[in-house]
């Protein structure tokens, strides 16, 4: 559709050109708004990837910043307005290089507003640099719910869905469907335990049973023989099978290939995620063409959790008419700020451990099936709480 | 459509008394464009069903009449262009040059300047219909969506989803002179009869923005309550205010309902039950009842605005999302 849309266009360009249309800048500014120059620090520590069985779907060398880079321009053509500069300092460290190093240098010289696509360990070594204190460091990568909880940071706060939360949204879904039987199949690699730990929290919380909980070795080439060795391996009875895979190696040959008839979800099958490229209502068609249009590819989570995180600085940066970070840390963690974000309902920070509120898509890789919160999962105070650390479960003290 | 409703008042404003009082109601075509059907269907407003259904091209949304309620504009999104079509036969005519992914719009009181809202590029499209040419662009915020000129001409509105501000461009000089910002994710501009105020619905924000042209700030901000209904579900989109400017009809989205605005205390007087995800709605002339565009229904609810109750449900095509209502001529 877009290609037929790009080729009218282009045949009605000539059109345009010849017709003289006249380019007015805009120059007009919110009265009494003072002017902000704001400049994002975007940190990365590249990651090797393991080698995986599907040579189908490569992972992005952009990720994450593609998605920061969308959206310094989306908050330009807002600032354009509002009197505001937006610059983004961009450093990506390669695994041979020095982490510490090159985040000591990205830290150095007053407070920072820093969106950080790092592994766990790499994020906490960041923030816990001295000269990070005032910084404000958006993960918008790492999944470890213990950085929302015991490695809670003053100065970090999460764009990234953790896994509980994505887990929540699973259980969620499975409970409305009436699929309250599952089987738990996790890989070798310990996200994978980390996955499958989340995954039977959120059963227990949601009244979920998992009738049994296995290990797939994955030391063979499944590929070939999925059809003989997944029906042995999946026997017993249950609505689901779970799979906790998140290098997404094995699992998808796991589909159609169950001992029963039956849907497969968690790595394969039906995924639950903070972003895809299926989602396209509430608008977000548009925000994933605007993406489409600068990175050649489609938007990820990981770039959803970048975009976002830089989306929110400039949304607090005009609401509260500041660029200065504690002011918008303390605006960003306050109940004044939310911010449409193409997910229905509007995003927020929660301020017990700096997550922030957000819907987790349900999808599999051509339609988006549900958006959590499901319907009918309520809260007594936002519905965006259902999923992930509520307040009582916070232990996280640095808030 | 204020201006098409305007010219009717002027037509036939002497015997409207009369006819309203005794006869039965102005005789008049409603216009529906259906989203994901690339069609319009046409509803006999006295019978109350669809008579016609035309192709048009894909995604059709924004849909408005010349003053002279020959032609029909229709935002054909994704063909990116305005369609102008026989508003009798459903003949396209013709094709005007419209910034890609045009949505929204609004015919300039000139009758001759259509105000085009191109939500992929963040830029306002001013189109001459009669040279059929671009006249201008202005950049304006992320993804413009609502499109306004005032009763005077001398302003038009765009609303800018992302941006969260209504830009205010002075149609002289083709330039933004002032910006309002506004709750998440404006939607709809509507101007009051007078064009001392501007109305902006808020589709995540829930709200929507009373604002005063003499000095563009806020001067009233309306929100909805709807028991039952989850508040995130109260989407407020399209707007339509009466004559004399003493109502307004919001449609609130996913809520399914429209709410029916007291304009002076800024006061919710009922909320009306529609179908699914309702748009948009339109006025007959005679503003005795009006048609909401229910999307995810695929059908459009008739209200009767003296008892402010839904008394027909219409099935039209596939995701009806704009409305206009063209009055039949009338014989002398």
């Amino acid at each position: 559709m877009r290609g037929t849309a790009k080729a009218l266009l282009s045949a009605m360009l000539p059109a345009f050109a010849g017709l003289a249309a006249t380019i007015v800048p805009a120059n007009a500014q919110v009265a009494g708004v003072p002017p902000l120059d704001i400049d994002i620090v975007y940190l990365e520590r590249a990651v090797p990837q393991p080698p995986v069985l599907s040579n189908l779907v490569a992972k992005p060398d952009d990720e994450g910043l593609a998605g920061a880079r969308l959206a310094i321009a989306d908050n330009k053509t807002t600032g354009q307005f509002l009197g505001q500069t937006w610059t983004m300092n961009e450093t990506v460290v390669s695994p041979e290089e020095d982490w510490l190093d090159a985040a000591r240098k990205a830290v150095s010289g007053g407070p920072k507003l820093i969106v950080a696509n790092a592994p766990a360990a790499d994020l906490l070594a960041l923030a816990d640099l001295p000269d990070a204190a005032d910084d404000l460091i958006f993960n918008a990568k790492a999944r470890e719910t213990s950085l929302r909880q015991e490695n809670c940071r003053a100065n970090v706060v999460h764009t990234a869905p953790d896994r509980l939360m994505l887990t929540d949204a699973l259980m969620q879904f499975l409970l409305k469907r009436q699929w309250r039987d599952v089987m738990l199949v996790e890989g070798n690699a310990p996200a994978d335990t980390l996955f499958a730990d989340a995954m039977a929290a959120s059963s227990r919380k949601f009244g979920v049973t998992i009738g049994e909980r296995k290990r797939w070795l994955a030391d063979a080439d499944i590929r070939r023989n999925a059809g003989a060795e997944v029906p042995r391996f999946t026997q017993g009875d249950y609505d689901v099978l779970l799979i906790a895979d998140e290098a997404e190696d094995y699992a998808p040959y796991f589909l159609y290939n169950t001992f029963l008839p039956r849907p497969v979800a968690g790595s394969a099958g039906l995924t639950p995620t903070g972003w895809s490229a299926v989602v396209e209502e509430w608008g977000a068609a548009q925000l994933q063409s605007r993406f489409a249009d600068i990175a050649n590819r489609p938007m990820n989570d990981v770039d959803y959790a970048a975009w976002v995180a830089i989306r929110a600085i400039g949304e607090a940066a005009t609401r509260a008419e500041t660029s200065k970070v504690p002011a918008l840390r303390k605006f960003l963690l306050s109940p004044d700020f939310q911010l449409a974000a193409f997910k229905g309902l509007p995003v927020s920070f929660r301020p017990w451990d700096g997550q922030m509120r957000q819907g987790i898509a349900l999808v599999h890789p051509q339609a988006m099936v549900d958006m959590a919160p499901i319907e009918g999962f309520l809260h007594q105070k936002n519905e965006l709480d259902s999923l992930g650390l509520d307040e009582q479960d916070s232990q996280c003290e640095a808030f | 459509m204020r201006s098409l409703l305007n010219l009717k008042r002027g037509l036939v404003f002497a015997g409207a008394a009369l006819v309203m009082a005794s006869g039965p109601a102005l005789a008049a075509k409603v216009y529906i464009s259906n989203e994901k059907d690339d069609t319009l269907s046409v509803i006999d407003t006295e019978t109350l069903e669809v008579i016609k259904e035309f192709e048009v091209g894909e995604r059709p949304r924004g849909i408005t009449l010349s003053k002279d309620n020959k032609y029909l504009y229709v935002c054909a999104s994704d063909a990116d262009t305005v369609q102008v079509i026989d508003a009798e036969t459903g003949k396209i005519l013709h094709n005007l040059p419209s910034g890609a992914d045009p949505e929204q719009f609004a015919l300039a009181p000139d009758d001759r300047h259509l105000w085009i809202a191109n939500e992929d590029d963040a830029i306002a499209t001013v189109v001459d219909t009669v040279d059929r040419t671009v006249v201008a662009q202005i950049p304006v915020g992320i993804e413009p969506e609502g499109m306004a000129v005032s009763h005077d001409g001398k302003i038009a509105v765009v609303t800018s989803e992302t941006t969260n501000m209504a830009h205010i461009i002075d149609t002289e000089k083709k330039q933004i002179v002032g910006n309002v910002l506004v709750d998440q994710r404006p939607r709809d501009a509507r101007f009051s009869p007078d064009d001392t105020k501007l109305w902006v619905s808020s589709e995540i924000g829930g709200t929507v923005a009373v604002i005063d042209m003499a000095s563009l700030t806020i001067e009233k901000k309306i929100s909805f309550e709807l028991p039952g209904v989850r508040a995130h579900n109260i989407q407020p989109v399209g707007m339509q205010l009466t004559r004399d400017g003493s109502r307004a009809f919001i449609a609130l989205g996913p809520a399914n309902h429209i709410a029916v605005v007291d304009t002076t205390s800024g006061e919710v007087i009922k909320y009306v039950l529609v179908g699914k995800r309702v748009w948009h709605s339109a006025l007959t002339p005679d503003e005795d009842l009006l048609f909401t565009t229910n999307g995810a229904s695929g059908d459009v609810t008739v209200i009767d605005t003296e008892s402010l109750t839904p008394i027909k449900t219409i099935k039209v095509g596939r995701f009806p999302w704009g409305a206009v209502v063209k009055p039949d001529e009338v014989e002398d």
